[in-house]
């Protein structure tokens, strides 16, 4: 009784799916993906990212806009913005800076001081944390020293560099190497420390000894955690090296902050500020960026 | 390849008067005593026990990972001491180095070797071509499914011409018709290479579905309980596995495998003091489990 009812039922709906449904289904491979279709699947896809830009850059503007009102106004509530100068009077001393020599001069001396302390950091800290981590003695002597030197901050070295080094110039490296030396060292010798040992086993029996198993295996293994030593060691190298210019310097951006304050130049503070913040973020990309061409394996 | 697959067999492994034991507070503990086994060449061979009773310890002795308190383990007649490529092992959890591509990952063995670049790619292609992997020679092994990276640790172990295969549960993280695809893989790589496999499992089906023998384990410490000689006709369908034969050795396997399990956890539970429980209940309950 109901079975004709349920054939019939097919049979009246067929024709409409027949008709309905081939026609979208055919379209698209037949005629190439116009752009509009291009951009617009595009923009689906990366949907997340451009949002998170867009905030991003009215957050920016925002942050500018809420300067500039504090400033006009000279607010005074709790803080004091009277003799804070404007986002429009630290642009006109910038412009007046990227055309002054010395400024430059400032900015270069700063990043090379950061290369050479960051660099001598990363050469000796690196192997020495990989060496710690394989070499229970070589661990168990050089462990309780750094243990001791590692909470001292790098500014409190700053009388005892000037002592140590004949110039000025060195004791401000050695001060920035300090600074960074400690977090690359814990870091490698963590990431050593968490070395998967099953995968030292499989090379093993793959054949692999003591010199392959540390370049093959150990090395690789903990080097996203020496990048991340890297890039903790990179923020505080700056934070020492502008303490150390501040205090002991001639010449840097850190010095350059505080003649500014020195001379009554409101402007140039800020300038100097915001030329560190600048120098920290991108000195930071470039790490996360050599991060990312050495590990590979590490990128979605 | 030529030389790996025309290779004659051998691959002897013998474990005599084996017993291991490690230093604890409480003085030594007995993780397997009193235990011979063999392996001769070209045989397939797997070892089942309830969990912790010393059979990974075991073939983690004849890889040459543990040194045996007692007793000796040879290969061919010769002792062993430490991991060589000669045992190739293949690890549950794939092991396999996460920064180097399928291909850097099978060419491994054969790279501490010495062979030259030209020659190891060419090798490594050609194993990852048997094994139906070659459109993955680039990836890294965190984009391959668990099935995918165990057969390219099969391939890497097999790489360098092992004249035995380890296998410490191979396919215990993998899905149940992954596994079954994987067995399948894994006895035709055997029957073509010819070469002696010493396997752990506690997977019963898989034991007996694989193996020539089978030696069961009792609980810890770990000794051998019984050896089985599986006597299924080669090659072995999955259809086989609802055949009385099959199921009568499931059978016997299985209560031999409950005993010793139950065992072991009855001895847990008196270790943990619970004697004023109702252990008759309790014991009543755990066989349901199993």
């Amino acid at each position: 009784m109901s079975s004709p009812a349920l054939v019939r039922h097919s049979e009246d709906s067929m024709p409409a799916i027949a008709e309905a449904g081939p026609a979208p289904a055919v379209t698209p491979p037949a005629t190439p993906p116009s752009f509009g279709t291009f951009a617009l699947r595009w923009y689906r896809l990366n949907r997340a990212g451009l949002r998170a830009i867009a905030i991003g850059i009215i957050s920016l503007l925002a942050f500018l806009l809420v300067w500039h009102l504090l400033t006009t106004y000279r607010v005074v509530f709790f803080v004091r913005f009277t003799n804070v100068p404007s986002p429009l009077a630290v642009y006109a001393s910038f412009t007046k800076a990227i055309h002054d020599p010395k400024f430059l001069m400032h900015i270069l001396l700063s990043c090379r001081r950061i290369l050479m302390g960051f660099s001598l950091a990363a050469i000796v800290g690196v192997p020495l944390g990989l060496i710690m981590g394989r070499f229970k003695l070589v661990h168990e002597i050089i462990f309780p020293v750094a243990e001791v030197l590692r909470p001292i901050p790098a500014i409190a070295w700053v009388p005892m560099a000037i002592m140590l080094w004949p110039t000025n110039e060195q004791s401000i490296v050695f001060i920035t190497f300090l600074g960074s030396f400690f977090p690359i060292l814990v870091n490698t010798l963590h990431g050593m420390t968490l070395v998967d040992p099953v995968l030292v086993r499989a090379a093993q029996c793959l054949g692999a000894r003591e010199r392959s198993i540390f370049r093959e295996v150990y090395f690789p293994a903990s080097l996203p955690h020496i990048f991340t030593g890297l890039t903790v060691g990179m923020g505080v190298a700056w934070v020492s090296l502008i303490a150390a210019e501040m205090i002991s310097g001639q010449y840097g951006i850190g010095y350059f902050t505080w003649e500014a304050y020195s001379l009554v130049q409101y402007a140039d503070i800020a300038l100097g500020m915001i030329a560190i913040g600048v120098l920290g973020l991108g000195s930071s990309l470039l790490i996360r960026g050599a991060g990312q061409l050495v590990m590979p394996w590490r990128s979605r | 390849m030529n030389e790996i697959l025309t290779k004659a067999p051998q691959g002897h492994i013998e474990v005599r008067n084996f017993s291991l034991s490690y230093d604890s507070i409480e003085g030594p503990v007995q993780a397997v005593t009193d235990t011979q086994i063999h392996v001769k060449p070209g045989e397939f061979v797997s070892i089942v026990g309830p969990s912790g009773c010393g059979k990974s310890t075991l073939l983690n002795a004849v890889a040459g990972f543990l040194k045996p308190t007692t007793g000796v383990v040879t290969v061919d007649g010769e002792p062993v001491n430490g991991p060589s490529a000669e045992r190739g092992m293949v690890f549950q959890q794939y092991s396999l180095f996460p920064w180097k591509t399928v291909r850097e990952n099978v060419e491994f063995g054969l790279k501490m070797r010495g062979m030259p670049r030209s020659q190891r790619e060419r090798a490594a292609r050609t194993l990852l071509g048997l094994a139906g992997l070659e459109a993955f020679e680039k990836h890294y092994p965190d984009k391959l499914s668990g099935g995918m990276k165990q057969r390219v640790g099969i391939v890497r172990a097999l790489a360098t011409g092992p004249k035995v295969l380890l296998l410490d549960e191979p396919f215990g993280a993998l899905d149940a018709q992954t596994r079954v695809i994987m067995q399948q893989i894994l006895t035709n790589m055997w029957q073509r290479l010819k070469i002696s496999v010493l396997f752990v499992t506690h997977d019963i089906d898989e034991a007996i579905f694989l193996s020539d023998r089978v030696y069961c384990m009792t609980a810890r410490p770990g000794s051998i309980k019984a050896e089985i000689p599986i006597p299924l006709e080669r090659p072995r369908q999955q259809a086989m596995m609802m055949s009385s034969e099959f199921l009568a050795l499931r059978r016997g396997l299985m209560s031999l495998i409950r005993e010793e399990s139950l065992k072991a956890m009855g001895g847990e539970i008196s270790d943990m003091g619970l004697q004023g429980l109702n252990i008759e209940l309790h014991g009543h309950s755990l066989a349901d489990v199993i």
